[in-house]
């Protein structure tokens, strides 16, 4: 294990404290938006930036070495990866004809959820 | 794959990340042995890789949509491989997985070593990798009678 300064570890938290902040911010979003496309997103945005803080966090942490440059591969996986899987369920949802949650179409939204969900017990 | 299937992002997409990462994830499992990484986290990348060419191109492509029971039946197949590397340590005159009783022959008892944590670490990826498309099925077909996958 190579000597880690001590720039080095504030910078580390500080970058692994924010991506924290954000992955929290979206496991609330997940349960408390009322509808499929703001849920995505909330997964969708801040998932991924906060994950990708924590991973540059994490590389920064481990300095200049091999491990690091593994971490940095993930990041772009994931950096990559992350809105394409967000990009391609909403726009499943919208083609296939779920409706959009509006204040004044809510109503209508929540009838369409709960008729779904009715087909899925059934 | 000359015609594109789903618009100028899926496209590249697929292009760009699916082989990049499974050829990524074998490097983490070769690797694995002297550095972070290892079975469980390639078998992690593996199905990334997996999960999102199923969702790019869809229920058509017979490539990525490997039926349910297989997955299980696969994932069998990598408890064994891993079982199979403590047997033959056994089988060496050893205890169960000391690897320096591999019934090969190495000039070293390092080569051993890393012989048969390569091996483990290849069961412990194709166990992984099914058991998350298995989950994956699972969660998809969550509308079944008694809610699980077939």
């Amino acid at each position: 294990m190579s000597y880690v300064s001590l720039a080095q570890e504030i910078i580390a938290y500080v970058l692994m404290g924010l991506g924290l902040i954000f992955l929290v911010g979206s496991a609330i979003g997940m349960l408390r938006l009322p509808d499929f496309y703001s849920r995505v997103h909330a997964s969708g945005n801040s998932e991924t930036l906060g994950t990708m803080l924590i991973f540059l966090g994490l590389a920064v942490y481990n300095g200049f070495s091999d491990t690091s440059a593994k971490i940095i591969v993930i990041f772009l996986f994931v950096f990559l990866g992350n809105p394409i899987g967000s990009h391609i369920l909403a726009k499943t949802a919208y083609k296939t004809g779920h409706p959009v949650w509006t204040k004044k179409h809510a109503k209508e939204a929540e009838e369409y959820e709960a008729k779904a969900a009715e087909k899925e017990e059934n | 794959m000359k015609e594109p299937f789903g618009g100028y992002l899926l496209n590249i997409a697929f292009r760009l990340l699916v082989p990049f990462t499974v050829v990524y994830s074998v490097y983490v499992l070769i690797l694995g042995e002297s550095s972070p990484g290892g079975g469980f986290q390639a078998g992690v990348v593996l199905s990334f890789g997996i999960v999102l060419g199923r969702l790019i191109m869809g229920e058509d492509c017979k490539l990525f949509n490997i039926k349910t029971k297989n997955t299980l039946v696969i994932a069998g197949v990598g408890t064994f491989i891993y079982s199979l590397a403590g047997w033959l340590t056994l089988f060496g005159g050893g205890k169960f997985l000391d690897y320096s009783f591999l019934p090969f022959a190495a000039e070293h008892a390092n080569e051993l070593h890393a012989l048969g944590i390569l091996m483990i670490e290849t069961g412990v990826t194709i166990c992984v990798m099914m058991t998350i498309l298995n989950i994956m099925d699972a969660v998809v077909k969550r509308s079944d009678d008694d809610g699980s996958a077939e």
